[in-house]
Parts: structure tokens; sequence; C-alpha cells
């Protein structure tokens, strides 16, 4: 019995390190994407964030980005690639629920974090501090 | 998109191009792309990080830790933007400080920063989205099209998940 | 008078009675630092913006000027100045403290000489004793319009170039002791098609070859003539590429030596600065500080100062524009020899 604990405790903690694993691995990835954006095709970096936006979007579209954040975890999840997945979901669960409105109405409902975190901060932080140069 | 973007070039431009283009220093992609995987990888890491901590010890699960763990990395990126940290990191990382969250934040902190000389109303607040503005609108345009698009093509609206 | 299609002769030697020269801590780290009058390690240095810091350091440069050169400020009759700010305002509102009379011109980079010729023609035709000429550019003020926010996180490429935080002023006299303006060539606007606002140096360096051939066609004379030629802020990708065209075009500038500005301002090896400097300010520090200095003592005889600008702006960038440029030359010799 505590022989298998331990075991189940040691896989559960090479489960982590593996996800962790690819989280780097994936993420590292998409940022390489962005980066070939800058440099091979120079693209300013509005330009390349909004293409990569668009193309999370596109892939929750087609709904391969759920699998993709349970296989790459934040790997997924943290590039700005999955506030379009986040905008899609709020879309398409919505239009599950109430119909048509509910395209316009769910839209912000999932990414309402990211975004209010965004605008509060930023907004503290221009009160607070002044830019360096 | 741009109007008179491609207006055509003269002979004299062409070849004045291709002599410019000798003397322009190769941008080093190899080992940009190098260091924008460390960076972006280790962003990432610590969101994975920050997102077990909320799974454990704060009861969320897979899927909606990943809210809370969107607000503590935009809350630490605009704390190394106001110290006036992110862009010497990003200036090494490229593309690596610029695609995670962390970039979006550091987009809308810094532009809020820098305007705050134009006021809380006109400054701050109108100028926050100079940078971030494109991506928050062309992701909801592109939501809207594709959830118009899953409306047309899938009847039954579960198509996805 | 008139020589030639575009150039400027000043018989009556108008000369340059004094200089004044404030420049931000990049430039006071760089190699010319000892050149410079005053030296602020301080981007903001006690002001709330960085528009108003670029103001105070065109006043600073302007009141230091016309004190060096032992006058008051009302026996200046005239102000020619400009700078890169939307609608000149650091040169205008620098121009309210000062109370002379104002012309405000803009050529971007290329200010400095642009407004040095014109000082000199109107001392020249005895229009005036003493025209001060002056003009400032802030790293942080340039970033913040032109670029982006300076916390922003953005990557930039090598051949970028690092805007002067500083201003240059110089006092333009009918008679006095100094290095004397003898001659100027207004520039053309030149554009060769280059887009990238990454690039200035691409996009500048056939301005100041055009402006360069005018000049020696005009005058009649080579490149010998002059000890130096020196490009305002070509920087590193411009210089190799004004060097290119030289050759392409059969002009000998191998007679004499020629340098830029914006490569001097700054160890490019060492300091963060990408291709080298630019900004109004690059060619009128280097111009009116390490330039000067060695017309004083003797240790150059006759410099050309070819100060180039980029007229582009932000909108017209993002509508699709090319980049088109202009430069302008004055010739200077030591009142020494």
């Amino acid at each position: 019995m505590h022989r298998t604990c331990r075991l189940d405790r040691k896989r559960g903690t090479l489960i982590m390190y593996i996800q962790y694993l690819w989280a780097f691995v994936i993420g590292g990835g998409i940022c390489i994407i962005g980066q070939l954006c800058f440099d091979v095709f120079k693209l300013t970096p509005a330009h390349t964030m909004t293409l990569l936006v668009v193309t999370g979007a596109v892939i929750d579209g087609l709904g391969w980005y759920d699998p993709f954040i349970s296989f790459a975890g934040a790997g997924a999840s943290v590039p700005i690639t999955s506030f379009g997945n986040a905008l899609v979901h709020g879309a398409l669960e919505e239009l599950e629920n109430k119909g048509w409105i509910g395209i316009i109405t769910g839209i912000f409902k999932v990414t309402s974090a990211g975004i209010s975190a965004a605008i509060i901060f930023s907004f503290f932080a221009a009160l607070l501090f002044r830019p360096k140069g | 998109m741009k109007a008179k973007a491609n207006k055509k070039l003269t002979a004299v431009q062409e070849e004045y191009k291709v002599l410019a283009k000798k003397r322009e220093p190769r941008r080093p992609v190899v080992m940009n792309c190098l260091r924008a995987f460390i960076v972006g990888g280790i962003i990432c890491t610590i969101g994975q990080g920050i997102q077990e901590i909320f799974i454990h010890w704060f009861d969320f699960d897979k899927i909606s830790a990943g809210s809370p763990t969107v607000a503590v990395l935009i809350l630490i990126s605009v704390i190394l933007t106001s110290l006036g940290l992110y862009d010497k990191i990003a200036q090494w990382g490229g593309a690596g400080a610029a695609v995670p969250v962390t970039g979006f934040a550091n987009a809308m902190a810094s532009a809020a920063i820098e305007h705050r000389s134009e006021g809380l109303v006109l400054g701050v607040s109108a100028k926050m989205f100079k940078l971030a503005g494109s991506v928050i609108v062309f992701g909801t345009v592109a939501a809207f099209i594709i959830g118009i698009l899953h409306l047309i093509f899938n009847p039954k609206m579960g198509g996805g998940f | 008078m008139l020589k030639g299609n575009q150039s400027w002769v000043f018989g009556n030697r108008p000369v340059i009675t004094s200089t004044a020269t404030i420049v931000g801590p990049w430039e006071g780290k760089g190699p010319l630092a000892a050149d410079f009058d005053k030296i602020h390690d301080d981007l903001l240095d006690g002001q709330v913006s960085w528009e108003k810091a670029e103001r105070a350091i065109m006043e600073e440069a302007a009141s230091l000027v016309i004190e060096k050169a032992g006058l008051t400020k009302e026996q200046v009759q005239f102000y020619i100045g400009g700078d890169l700010m939307d609608q000149i305002i650091s040169s205008s509102f620098a121009a309210r403290t000062l109370a002379i009379p104002y012309i405000g011109v803009f050529g971007a980079c290329s200010t400095s000489m642009e407004s040095l010729a014109l000082a000199s023609m109107i001392v020249n035709s005895g229009s005036a004793e003493h025209v001060l000429s002056g003009t400032c550019s802030h790293n942080s003020s340039v970033e913040k319009q032109f670029r982006y926010p300076t916390e922003y996180g953005s990557q930039k490429p090598a051949t970028a170039q690092f805007t002067v935080t500083g201003a240059g002023a110089a006092i333009v006299s009918k008679k006095g002791k100094g290095p004397i303006v003898t001659s100027a060539t207004m520039g053309r606007v030149i554009d060769m098609g280059i887009k990238d606002p990454f690039n200035m140096g691409a996009a500048m360096a056939p301005a100041a070859v055009d402006t360069i051939q005018a000049h020696f066609r005009d005058l009649q004379i080579s490149p010998s003539h002059y000890d130096l030629i020196l490009t305002g802020d070509l920087a590193k990708v411009g210089y190799q590429i004004a060097k290119d065209l030289f050759a392409k075009h059969n002009f000998p500038i191998v007679q004499t030596r020629y340098n830029d500005c914006g490569k001097m301002i700054f160890d490019t090896d060492k300091q963060p600065v990408q291709a080298g400097g630019s900004g109004c300010a690059c060619s009128a520090v280097v111009t009116y500080g390490h330039i000067m200095k060695q017309l004083q003592k003797g240790e150059l005889r006759r410099v050309l100062v070819v100060a180039t600008g980029a007229l582009m702006s932000p909108i017209s960038y993002q509508q699709g524009e090319t980049i088109p440029c202009i430069a302008h030359a004055v010739s200077i010799e030591s009142g020494v020899l």
C-alpha cells in the first residue's frame, strides 16, 4: 500500500516535470514564430501580435486550441494566441447558450480577467511611476 | 490597408535599394530565435508554476486556472515595466518578451506611463491602447466572424468542443 | 551672393563668435564628452516631461551662447531655430523665453546647418548684426513621438539609430573673432524609395551625396579644398552607403577626410546605440563643440558640414509613404590661419 502511494507520487511528479518541459518548449516555440515575423518578414510588433491573436482565434474556431492547452499547459495559455482562443471561447459558449445574440454578448466573458487586469494595473502604474527613458 | 503602399519604384530607386541592401547588417536570425525561445520559454514556465499554485492551493481546475494566472502575469509585467526593466529584457529576448501576454501588458503599461504628462483623461486613459488596441480589435472581430461562421455552418452550435 | 544653382558665397565673411553645447548622459559618456560645455546626468533633469526637458536644454544652450559672446539678449536681432517635435515646440517655447524675434524652421536632423546657413546669409547681407542659430533633440521625446513609448520592449535592429539628447547653438556676427562661415549649399528633397524608419542612414545618404556634389559643382572647387567633410547623422550604415555612392558617381571624396557626426558622438562598439547617433542635436553639438575647438586651435583649416534630415512623419509612414530626405551644407573656415 505504502509502496504504491510512493510510486504514484513519483509518477505525479514526473508528469508535472513533463508538463513544465512542454510549457517551456511550446511557449518558446510560439515565440520563435513571433521572432521570425520580426526578422524574416519584417513585421512590426503590433502586426505580429495581431497575426498571432487571429491565429489563436481561428485555431479555437476549429476546436484545436483546448486540446493544445491540455497538452502544452501554460505554453499554450500564456502566449497572446490564447487571447484569441479565449475571445472565441466566450463567443461560442454564449452562442450555444443564448443563440445568435450570444456571439456579441459572450466575446469578453472569458478574457475579462486579462483585459481588466491590464487596464487597472496600467492605470495605477501611470499614477505611481514615471518613465525612465 | 495602406492605400499607395505599392507605388512603383523607378529604375534608379530599384538600383539604389539593391545597393543599400548590401550595406544593411544581417539580422542574426538564429541567435534572435534562440533568445526568443529562452525568454518565452521561461515566461511560460513561470506561468505554468503560477497555474499549478492556483490549482493545488486555491482549488481551481485546469481550465479555470488560466484566468487568474494571466492576471498575475500581467501584474508582474506591469511592475517590471514600471521599474524600467521590461524593455531591457525585450531588447535581448525580442519576441520572447513580446509574444507572451506579458508583452501585451507591457504595451499597455508603457503607453499609460509615458502619456501621464498629458493628464489622466487625455493622456493615460486615451493613449493606453496605442499599441495593444490592434490586438483587442482584431481578436474581437475575428471572434465575431468565427462565431457567425459557426452559426451558419454548425446549426447544432456545439461544434468545436 | 548666389553661386551656381543652389549655393551662396558669403563675401562679407560672417563670423561664428560663440557656440554652446549641452548634452545628455549617453553623449556625456561618449568619445567627445570633453568638448561639450555641459553634460546633464539625467534625461528629465528635474522637469516633469521629456518635452519640457528638451525645451529647458534649448533655453540653456541659447542663454549660454549669448553669455559667451559677451552680448545681451537685446543685442541679438534674430533667433533661427527648429527641432523634431510636432510644431517645433521646443524651439518656439525657447523663443518665448528668449524674447528674440524668431524664425522657426523645420529640416528634421538637417536643421543645424539649415539655420546656420540662413543666419549667415542674413548677417552677410547686412540685415543683422548678430543672429542666434540653434537646435535641439531629446532621445525620449523622439522615441515617444516617432516610435514607441520609452518603456515599451521593442527590439531595435542594427540599422536603427540613437537620437542624441542635446542642444547646440551658435551666434553669427558681422564682425568679431572666430571661425568664418564662407559658403552654404541648400539641398533639394531626395527620395530613393526607402520606407524603413529603422534604417534612416539608407534613406538619407543619397540626399547627402546630392548636396555635396551640388556644392562642389556650384563653387567649382574640388574636395581637396577642405580638410574634412562631415555628414550629420548617416551613422555606420548610411556612411558606408554614402561612400559607395561617391565611388559609383566617380566623386573624388578620397582627396580629403570624410567622417560622420553620428559615428563620432558615440562609441558604437561599447554603447547600446546600434548604428550610431541621429537627431537635430547630433550634427549641432559635434560641430559647435568638437569641430569648433579644432577650428579655433587651427587644427582644421576648412570644414564642410553637411547635416542630413529625414522629412517623414508617423502618419506618412503609416500611410505607406517612402521617406524623403534633405541635406544642407555649410563651409566653415578657421579664423586663425
